[in-house]
């Protein structure tokens, strides 16, 4: 197998021992939701190659770890922003709102509701509940990072976490230099 | 376990089994209770829903524990208040059932409207249109109004290929899960899934190349929409338009049942192979047949097919007409004065080898099998499995070793049967699992479903064997310690599954053994099986994984492999008669100056050197018998009109030997089936009547509900007749000493494996098959690779013996060194054994 | 009731308890360490029993019970069910976030109770900080030898690991939860087995709510009667309440089970928003019948058998309060939505009754409907109902057939007005 094929084994082996330590030795196949976590740190969308990868680690079908994939809300088969901004648009938040913050956030970013904007940064979605329906309006942000709760927030507050967001890669690039 | 319980369906009384659930209790009593994710041969899932009935249960006290009685000193029933799956209930004594409500009916047709809401109702286009469950179903209980906006159906993928043999329509697959189950419970390779959810869930594959099991042909035939068409069938034909002709698989050594479904089509109106079906028989394949069986037919349709009779007229072949050749070839039987050799190949019935027998001893000849690869036939004849055994339903007390087989390539049914006893957890999750053990010098598939897995070199099978036996009946290892010395086996695990089991049974195959050896192996088995006690009754015993369809029929008949001597034999002969085996093609020399005589369907290597060449029928145009490794003799019956002038073999046979005043010609099969059975002592029940005898298969899948999908699965004519053992019939059965032989020596030996899917000039002929048939190619291990500076897919020259055939290399991690892995077949020429070779890098 | 017992217990001042140490001073894991050294799981399961603590997942299974039903083979697993992802409910959070340990606590105990040495906790994929920050408590809790092996020198082995979901709402049902652990796709199993007998891997398991298990250590210190004195003979104990939608202060109200829903929005919630009337009540998020805000059923108590009498469910008491601006057209319409995304396709009524019902009421919403549609709402609502594989199927026709019954103006309005927008009579 050529190197390629190993991204995840490569960069997490160590972890994905961790992972596969949790479940029974003959229930590999449990892995699978904590892998594709792992593997979503790569550009946070699932690639066919990451798929057979993951199939290969827990012994079952590509297809198998491609239907797992297809079923979950949380991974990405296709790409999106790097920052994916997951607003609560469901009853409770909706009865706080929630329809009117979400727009207001896509007018913000120049978007509508599922699309990304040009420079790639940030997909807005409707997202189902949260669980912090007394802290609407409410989103959650979902990157390589991992997911970050946002509650009872004003657009000027999300105005200035896009500017936090969008500066990061600069102050890194400084860093480089 | 297999107490009866009574309970009460429609006020109908039904005794079954405990553990029976209510749709099939239902089943027996001809109650057709509607179900679309239901399948016999799959756990329940309780999906679809459209088998909801009204369920109730006699009402106990709390205290005694004493079911209440009312005022009619009946039991009072406690119905469930809401209606409950029939496919997922398992009866209970005193259960009531209710399937005529207005409840009930109410929720059938709720169901059916769900289910259509998003349908295409395409069914005049449909390949599934007459034989479609949701069809059937729609009009017995379906409303006649759509309520649901045109506008507001899922618009989605038709002609999904999901693989190059199974297309998709996604608009008509009502998620059922039948296909995925299939793949996933019975194949064990889940290459197709559901993905997405709610109405969005929908089959997919994510697998490279796509969805190519074995099995997938049978996805198509469960799949109760027509959602799943194969690639070869799809607009083919209607249903209704089809002819079902009962016939059997003559692929391999299993004997499935099958339906040939034909049609009159094209410009001229013939009669054309539409399509094969499985045709139940619980004992063979049930209702499932793997994809060269459905796929491998279109030979018998080739344009390249044998016409005429051909004879050698100033050195080349010319057409002639059946009397002249028919005379040619008795004179010159006549002239050759007992110095005749037949050599018996891969297609002849049980009839055309009597017949051909009859010919051949008759004249004074001597008549083979060829290739003649693999003995121990009549130890089979002593040792056999035990009549009834059903393969897949061996349970925990039953231990299985396959030795020097490939099975899921060699017999796939086989290998499928005994995965299902090995790893299905059925219906009821408590069903036990019988131990397999998997020795060969290199891993196959079958070793995903072993207990134990041994790996001896090649040229230790017999060996391995002895020290198994060695093991079990002295419970000494010795021997074992010698064989495992080098390698990394498990031979003390399985020779302790084998001593702990109840029962045993041994598939043994002719994988790097030679003829002599394979013998050595077959009695080392049979000891084993007698030192166990493992003979002469159900799931014990013997079964040879024969290479061909009728290779026990070959032995039963006399005809025998001629071991080393073949060429010898050849050479001293005067007329050579060869049917059904392309020698040439094997390598073989056939030398000069001697007669020789070919039945051919095709002009093959062999027939182009004959000097007279006798076209003959195929399977489909004729009706015959086959006997099965397992010993099972079955019949198949012409599905065909024979358009063509050829002739079935046996009549050929006996049409020379009526000139030679050797016999008379028979009407048909079923007379010599007749002598047959005066003869031959295991086939003394054996005639064409028992043959058709057909005892109702349970479960009920090939009935006139068409529920379960696919009309092909009925069977009306047989099942067939098992022959019994020598150790059946009372005979005392004893060991036979085993010499094992010495190595074949050599650095680098060839070994021919087999694949299913391969380039034999039968099978080839299914086109659409190609894309499943490798590069031929050797397989060579990492070291030998290295030592020869060959990398993976380098082109190279296979040199055996005088011969030299070009291919790529595979190199494998996993294969001994010291040993090349030749698939037979192939093109790369391999005498038959396990043989020195050489390889040399293409420049 | 003036003490907080399962948001912040033993945190009477401003002590943080999500900190171990002070956890542990303030008499954190005694429960714990007093079992596994001295009692026997039989007789931790008679107290629990003995307390009548029932499920706070929803169905109010009465939990002593479902932990002595457990088939006597071994290993047997302990799963927590922090998949918290009905509409409405948040208290499974706000307890992982602020009371760890005692939640953690729980699960261990009832780890120990039903002799298994391994428990997941299995939580929503939203809650991945709030999961890193407990699997960092677990290693802590490893650390201090209350997990790992020879646990307090004892032969008892446990080990807690976490389970991240990844969006989808019919992980919760302890079924389809586990056989996402199984790493299949979160489709609910056959009941009968049930998880008792055949749970994860086939093997015994208990699967309780996040907010059941996290009573357990107080049942276990202060003992069965003290915790029966709490609530009402049938459903005794605290509960949290979770307010949302039109509550002028929405939020986590811990109370007694049996105050009503008067006492809950009006004394301790200030009322609603606005201080505009009540139009309507969910008392179960989006699951259970939608209620009339009047007078009968503002003064039901809170129960697991009073609200059923008014013809709802309590649930696992996640509270929307919808004020008079609310149009019930509207509000069924974004439950739908809800359960449209959510079935997980597995039976035929929900999978395809939850796409028509969502086509239908888009319609009415967006006022191309006509009355006949309306009708053929309740019809495929009722056609759905009983019929499915697992509770999710009912709970989408819930709101639907209730607000025809008790708001049917709402849906009539879209028919004669055509003006009418959603935006209109969003807040
Ligand atoms: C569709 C559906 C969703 C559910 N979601 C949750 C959930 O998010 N959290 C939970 O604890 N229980 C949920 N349940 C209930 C669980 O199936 C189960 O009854 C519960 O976890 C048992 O725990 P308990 O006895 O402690 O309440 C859900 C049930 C259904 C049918
Ligand atoms: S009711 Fe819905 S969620 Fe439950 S099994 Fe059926 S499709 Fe899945
Ligand atoms: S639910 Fe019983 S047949 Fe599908």
């Amino acid at each position: 197998m050529s190197k390629e094929d190993n991204i995840l084994v490569t960069k997490y082996g160590d972890q994905i021992q961790v992972i596969l330590d949790r479940y029974p030795d003959d229930q590999k196949r449990s892995a699978v939701m904590p892998l594709l976590f792992l593997a979503q740190r790569e550009g946070l969308q699932i690639t066919d190659v990451i798929m057979d990868e993951i199939a290969n680690i827990l012994g079952v079908s590509t297809t198998q770890v491609a239907s797992i994939v297809g079923f979950y809300t949380l991974y990405y088969l296709q790409s999106g922003g790097r920052n994916r901004i997951q607003i609560c648009t469901d009853l409770p938040c909706a009865l706080r709102g929630s329809d009117d913050f979400a727009n207001q956030v896509c007018d913000t970013l120049g978007v509508k509701i599922g699309e990304t904007t040009e420079d790639s940064e940030f997909t807005v979605e409707a997202v189902m509940c949260l669980a912090a329906c007394d802290k609407a309006p409410v989103f959650q942000i979902h990157n390589s990072e991992g997911i970050s709760y946002f509650e009872n927030q004003t657009i000027s507050d999300v105005q200035s976490l896009i500017d936090q967001l969008v500066k990061v890669p600069e102050i890194l690039e400084e860093d480089d230099k | 376990m297999d107490k009866n319980v009574i309970l009460n369906i429609d006020d109908n009384q039904v005794s079954v089994p405990s553990g029976t659930l209510v749709v099939d209790a239902a089943k027996q009593i001809g109650n057709d209770i509607p179900v679309f994710c239901y399948h016999p041969k799959l756990d329940p899932v309780g999906m679809c829903r459209m088998c909801l009935v009204e369920v109730g249960t006699p009402l106990r006290d709390n205290d005694s524990g004493e079911v209440v009685l009312d005022k009619n000193s009946k039991p009072t029933i406690n119905w469930m208040p809401n209606l409950q799956t029939a496919c997922t209930m398992v009866v209970s004594e005193g259960m009531c059932v209710r399937t005529v409500t207005d409840q009930v009916s109410r929720a059938r047709k709720d169901v059916v409207e769900f289910l259509l809401t998003s349908h295409p109702l395409d069914c005049p286009v449909c390949d599934k249109g007459g034989e479609c469950p949701l069809q059937n179903l729609t009009m017995r209980h379906g409303s006649s109004e759509s309520r649901f906006l045109l506008e507001e159906k899922m618009n989605i993928a038709k002609h999904v290929p999901l693989g190059d043999l199974i297309y998709l329509d996604r608009e008509r697959c009502i998620q059922c899960a039948r296909c995925t189950r299939f793949q996933e419970e019975l194949v064990g390779d889940a290459v197709i899934g559901f993905e997405q959810r709610g109405r969005a869930l929908q089959i997919v594959t994510y697998s490279d190349p796509g969805f190519d099991s074995h099995f997938s042909g049978n996805t198509t035939d469960i799949c109760p929409v027509g959602a799943l068409t194969t690639a070869d069938f799809r607009f083919g034909a209607r249903p209704w338009e089809l002819t079902n002709t009962p016939s059997l698989c003559t692929n391999c050594a299993v004997g499935c049942n099958i339906h040939i479904s034909t049609r009159r089509s094209g410009v001229d109106g013939e009669w054309q192979i539409k399509r094969i079906m499985p045709r139940q028989n619980e004992q063979v394949n049930e209702i499932w047949i793997c994809d060269k069986a459905r796929f491998g037919h279109h030979y018998v349709s080739s344009k390249d097919r044998l016409d005429h009779p051909l004879i050698r007229k100033h050195g080349e072949l010319v057409e002639t007409t059946w009397e002249h050749a028919l005379t040619v070839v008795a004179n010159n039987v006549k002239q050759a004065k007992g110095s005749i050799v037949g050599l018996a190949g891969e297609r002849l019935t049980n009839e055309d080898l009597f017949s051909f027998s009859s010919l051949v001893e008759g004249s004074g000849g001597r008549l083979f099998q060829w290739p003649g690869l693999l003995g121990g036939g009549d130890i089979v004849n002593q040792v056999g499995v035990g009549t009834n055994t059903d393969l897949a339903k061996l349970s925990e007390d039953t231990a299985v070793l396959v030795i020097a087989s490939d099975l899921a390539e060699e017999a796939p049914m086989w290998w499928f049967k005994i995965r299902q006893s090995a790893t299905k957890l059925g219906a009821s999750i408590n069903k036990s699992k019988a131990s397999v053990i998997v020795a060969n010098a290199r891993p196959t598939k079958a070793d995903d479903m072993a207990k134990a897995t041994i790996r001896y070199r090649y040229g230790d099978e017999v060996r391995t064997v002895l020290a198994l036996t060695h093991y079990i009946t002295n419970g000494k290892q010795g021997l074992i310690e010698d064989i495992a010395a080098n390698d990394n086996t498990d031979l003390v695990d399985a020779a302790n599954i084998i001593a702990q089991a109840k029962n045993l049974i041994v598939f043994y195959g002719g994988e790097g053994l030679q003829y002599e050896s394979s013998n050595a192996l077959a009695q080392a088995c049979a000891n084993m099986l007698i030192a166990k006690g493992s003979i002469g009754k159900k799931n014990n015993g013997l079964i040879p994984v024969w290479p061909n369809c009728n290779t026990q029929g070959a032995w039963d008949m006399g005809v025998k492999p001629s071991g080393v001597g073949t060429e010898e034999f050849l050479s001293k002969s005067d007329l050579i008669f060869i049917a059904g085996a392309d020698p040439v093609d094997d390598g073989e020399n056939l030398p000069k100056d001697v007669f020789v005589v070919v039945n051919e369907l095709f002009q093959t290597e062999t027939a182009m050197n004959a000097d007279v060449v006798l076209p003959v029928q195929s399977f489909a145009e004729r009706e015959g018998s086959y006997t099965s490794g397992d010993r099972r003799v079955q019949r198949f019956y012409p599905a065909l009109p024979c358009t063509k002038n050829v002739l079935p073999d046996w009549e050929i046979f006996q049409k020379i030997g009526n000139l030679l005043g050797i016999c008379e010609v028979d009407i048909g099969p079923s007379v010599i089936m007749d002598k047959i059975s005066e003869k031959i002592l295991s086939y003394q029940d054996i005639n064409y009547k028992s043959l058709s005898e057909f005892t109702k298969q349970w479960p009920d899948i090939g009935g006139q509900d068409s529920y379960y999908g696919g009309t092909g699965f009925e069977n009306t004519v047989g099942i067939g007749v098992q022959t019994k053992t020598l150790a059946e019939l009372g005979d005392d059965i004893e060991f036979s000493t085993v010499n094992p032989l010495g190595w074949t020596s050599g650095d680098l030996l060839g070994v021919p494996i087999t694949l299913s899917y391969d380039r034999g000039s039968l099978f080839y002929r299914s086109e659409i098959m190609h894309s499943r048939v490798p590069e031929p190619y050797v397989k060579l291990s990492k070291v030998d690779a290295g030592r020869l500076d060959i990398v993976d897919g380098d082109q190279v020259s296979v040199v055996v013996g005088s011969i030299e055939s070009s291919c790529i290399v595979n190199v494998s991690d996993n294969i001994p060194s010291g040993f090349v892995l030749i698939p037979r077949s192939m093109g790369i020429i391999m005498n038959k054994h396990i043989v020195p070779i050489n390889i040399k890098k293409c420049d | 009731m003036t003490e907080y017992l399962l948001l912040r217990h033993r945190n009477q001042g401003e002590e943080n308890i999500a900190d171990l140490d002070t956890y542990l001073a303030l008499g954190g894991f005694e429960a714990y360490k007093n079992i596994v050294t001295t009692m026997t799981p039989e007789s931790v399961v008679e107290i629990i029993k003995a307390s009548g603590l029932r499920g706070r997942g929803g169905a109010g299974f009465p939990t002593g019970l479902k932990w002595s039903f457990l088939s006597n083979r071994f290993p047997r697993y302990v799963v927590a069910n922090s998949d918290e992802s009905e509409p409405g409910t948040f208290k499974d959070r706000e307890i992982l976030e602020h009371n760890p340990f005692q939640f953690l606590e729980g699960l261990m105990i009832c780890a120990y109770a039903a002799q298994s040495e391994v428990a997941y906790n299995y939580c929503r994929g939203e809650f991945w900080e709030l999961t890193h920050k407990l699997e960092e408590k677990v290693h802590q809790l490893n650390d201090y030898g209350f997990l790992g092996t020879q646990i307090f020198n004892t032969d008892y082995s446990l080990q807690v690991y976490h389970h991240l979901g990844a969006g989808a709402y019919i992980c919760g049902e302890e079924s389809a939860l586990l056989e996402s652990i199984e790493g299949k796709l979160g489709q609910p199993r056959l009941k009968p087995p049930f998880p008792a007998d055949r749970g994860l891997y086939q093997s015994p398991t208990v699967v309780n709510n996040t907010e059941t298990l996290t009573n357990v250590p107080l049942i276990m210190s202060r003992g069965p009667d003290w915790y029966k004195s709490i609530g009402t003979e049938k459903s005794c104990g605290p509960k949290i309440m979770c307010l949302s939608g039109h509550a002028k202060h929405p939020g986590n109200y811990e109370t007694e089970l049996g105050i009503t829903f008067r006492e809950l929005i009006y004394d301790l919630a200030g009322g609603i928003k606005g201080d505009r009337n009540l139009k309507a009540i969910m008392p179960s998020g989006a699951s259970a019948p939608i209620l009339p805000a009047n007078d009968e059923v503002l003064d039901t108590p809170l129960t697991y058998e009073d609200v059923p009498n008014i013809g709802s469910q309590l649930g696992s008491a996640s509270i929307i309060l919808l004020d008079d601006t609310v149009d019930i057209s509207w509000a069924v319409n974004k439950t739908m939505k809800f359960f449209k995304h959510e079935s997980c396709g597995k039976c035929t009524p929900c999978r395809e009754g939850t796409y028509w019902m969502s086509h239908l009421l888009g319609r009415i919403n967006s006022n191309v409907a006509e009355t006949k549609d309306i009708k053929l709402l309740e019809e495929v609502a009722n056609q759905v109902t009983g019929k499915c594989l697992c509770p999710l199927g009912d709970f989408s026709t819930s709101a639907v057939v209730s607000g025809l019954e008790l708001f049917r103006e709402d849906f009539d309005f879209h028919l004669s007005n055509g003006n009418q927008s959603i935006q209109d009579v969003n807040i």
